[in-house]
């Protein structure tokens, strides 16, 4: 067991990762500065166990999320894939790992082939995990089907025939195709309705203990991450802020900034907490201040903030957080 | 419903459909409710269930054809708006009915100035000499927290982030000083942070100057905070309405019953959320009877035939279900 608490049952494990993406100005495009868009971002997902990364927009989890599937190459840090660092493989190596990391994307709809019916779509995948024969992929086809709770009928009708919560099945099957084990979740249930919404989890869930997956779930949405994740991870500007179970970072946050989220959840259930006075929102990360890339936005700020990195304190054994504020035994408390 | 002089806005019997070669869209199929003086009415409901085309309604927005009135009445003011000539309607909109659209940068013309544009908003009602107007902007701007009034006003909108954008938007509806605000899915493009900013923002003016506020949102999460009464609405009728408390704690239609419970948060973590069976109906080809009843699971025979009866609760609390008030 090492720092962030990783032990054989670890699917992916990420480590110190950073990504920077140059600007480039002028005639000849000189790189005039850099977005530090993930910075220190380290975490651990276990098998068959869900990791919520939770964030404002712009800070960085899809980045996190392109790191992983390698769309990206990251600056520095490891991505360790069953214990295989993948960021030092080259394309041909990665090629056999490439199925075994999925994505669901927040629209289906721009992520499907219009000219492609869905069963073509969801055989595309089919022949990449090595299954030719035709009859063998409309077997395999009819079961993907089932299995996210589609009639085998819908397999030669086009994605515009169906509603978004039909799609978002569809991408689901589609990424069930060439058997993963772990799916990356771009917020999956963002755009459809709460009636839908609702199906769409259930069937996450249920697919996860059927299929034993592990899922890296991308949400803003702090009551599906409440009810849907094990473990979860607040970010902002490129750095992890609080890492902690859910149960743990829902009941006792500490980072000001998951206490800032947490009082901006509109809940239908507790409609009389009042709304934190929050100070203005996200500035770039374009040039970050030294020091707590929070610090403009946070009651709590002082003149320590300004300076140097800052290290993670446990304030528990699985409770990592990135204020200077925290005591070593974990008492600290607004 | 019973009179008022306090009543604002009073929507009644409302049909608007679409009619396309072959087919009619009952998009509004009989919708009636109040928005009284300083008080926060939310239209809530999933996509396609008439929230929006209510709305537009109000404005006179809907398109004619291939839209089309085809009942009942919008009463501002005791005037009833569908009645109006367009000139008339123009008078209405933007001087005493505001409205803030959801996506604020498609909605703000990219290659004018945030100056031009609000000064635009109030130069449609009001004559008024071009530093007056810049001066007027500024407070605006001021009014709905930007820092910095003077220089913004030269901003181009896409210099500004979503949250600026989206209070450029309550100043532009603010410009002429209306009683009733229209916000369709103010906050649903934004993040959480800046979203609860943004509806205390709303909360803050609607005070200060004694106005109406009309809702349109899907989000539950969003009435909770801002809602006085909630109008639930699907498939083109109101199902429930009532007061906020009453909507949402002891809700008295299948339909309510459901969203509530399938809801995602934390206290139904390792329980399965209870989800809705089937998909909300084509406005074309809406069932007889009960627009809900195939996803209904109190559904009964009459329910597949008969249209449903509003049934009254307590304290202004309908819900359009015989079945759960008979039990």
């Amino acid at each position: 067991m090492n720092a962030m608490g990783s032990h054989n049952n670890t699917i992916l494990q990420v480590e110190d990762l950073k990504k920077y993406f140059p600007i480039r100005r002028g005639f000849f495009q000189k790189i005039t500065g850099w977005v530090r868009a993930v910075e220190s971002v380290s975490f651990i997902i276990e098998k068959g166990k869900t990791l919520g990364l939770v964030g404002e927009s712009g800070c960085g989890k899809t980045t996190v999320a392109r790191l992983i599937l390698k769309l990206l190459d990251a600056d520095h840090g490891k991505i360790l894939f069953n214990g295989l660092d993948i960021t030092q493989l080259d394309e041909k190596e990665m090629k056999p790992l490439r199925k075994e990391i999925q994505i669901i994307f927040q629209d289906p709809y721009g992520s499907l082939n219009p000219r492609m019916t869905v069963g073509q779509s969801i055989a595309e995948g089919l022949k990449i995990a090595g299954i030719h024969s035709r009859a063998q992929q409309d077997q395999r086809l009819e079961k993907l089907l089932k299995m996210v709770g589609m009639s085998p009928a819908s397999s030669d009708r086009y994605p515009h025939e169906f509603s978004g919560g039909q799609r978002q099945r569809i991408g689901i099957a589609r990424a069930l195709s060439v058997e993963p084990a772990l799916i990356i979740c771009d917020e999956p249930v963002s755009a459809l309705d709460v009636s839908i919404q609702a199906q769409i989890i259930n069937l996450l869930k249920d697919l996860q203990r059927q299929l034993e997956l592990s899922y890296l779930f991308i949400s803003h949405d702090l009551n599906v991450v409440g009810y849907l994740c094990d473990k979860v991870a607040v970010m902002y500007k490129g750095h992890i802020m609080e890492y902690a179970p859910a149960d743990a970072l829902f009941d006792h946050p500490i980072h000001p900034y998951t206490h800032l989220l947490l009082s901006a959840i509109p809940d239908a259930d507790s409609s009389d907490t009042e709304l934190m006075a929050t100070a203005d929102e996200a500035s770039n990360t374009l040039n970050p201040p030294a020091g707590c890339s929070f610090q403009d936005r946070c009651p709590l700020a002082e003149e320590r903030c300004q300076k140097g990195a800052l290290e993670f304190i446990k304030a528990a054994p699985d409770h990592l957080v990135r204020c200077w504020k925290v005591t070593r035994n974990g008492t600290y408390s607004f | 419903m019973g009179d008022n002089d306090n009543k604002l806005l009073s929507v009644e019997e409302l049909k608007v459909y679409f009619r396309s070669e072959d087919e009619v869209a009952r998009a509004v199929d009989g919708v009636s409710f109040d928005v009284d003086r300083e008080e926060t009415v939310c239209l809530v409901g999933e996509s396609g269930c008439g929230k929006t085309v209510t709305a537009l309604s109000v404005m006179g927005l809907v398109p004619i054809p291939p839209g089309e009135i085809a009942g009942g009445q919008i009463l501002f003011r005791d005037q009833n708006l569908l009645d109006l000539d367009d000139n008339q309607m123009q008078e209405v909109r933007g001087n005493q009915i505001g409205m803030v659209f959801q996506e604020p940068l498609t909605s703000l013309n990219p290659v004018f100035t945030i100056g031009d544009q609000i000064g635009e908003a109030i130069q449609i009602h009001q004559t008024a000499p071009q530093n007056e107007i810049i001066q007027r902007s500024q407070q605006l701007l001021k009014d709905v927290g930007i820092a910095d009034p003077a220089q913004r006003l030269r901003d181009y909108p896409h210099q500004l982030s979503g949250g600026q954008r989206q209070r450029v938007m309550i100043a532009m509806a603010l410009a002429c000083d209306p009683e009733l605000i229209i916000a369709d899915e103010p906050t649903t493009a934004l993040d959480v942070t800046v979203q609860a900013q943004i509806l205390r923002l709303l909360e803050t003016i609607q005070k200060e100057r004694s106005m109406s506020v009309l809702y349109i949102t899907h989000d539950l999460g969003v009435v909770s905070k801002v809602a006085d009464r909630i109008c639930v609405m699907y498939a083109g009728i109101i199902a429930e309405q009532g007061k906020k408390a009453a909507v949402l704690k002891t809700p008295k239609h299948p339909y309510t019953q459901a969203l509530l419970a399938s809801l995602p948060n934390r206290e139904k973590r390792g329980k399965r959320l209870y989800s809705i069976p089937g998909t909300v109906p084509n406005p074309a080809y809406k069932p007889d009877g009960c627009p809900f009843h195939p996803r209904c699971r109190h559904a009964i025979q009459p329910c597949r035939e008969q249209y449903p009866q509003m049934c009254d609760y307590e304290d202004g609390h309908h819900a359009r279900c015989p079945v759960l008030f008979n039990e």
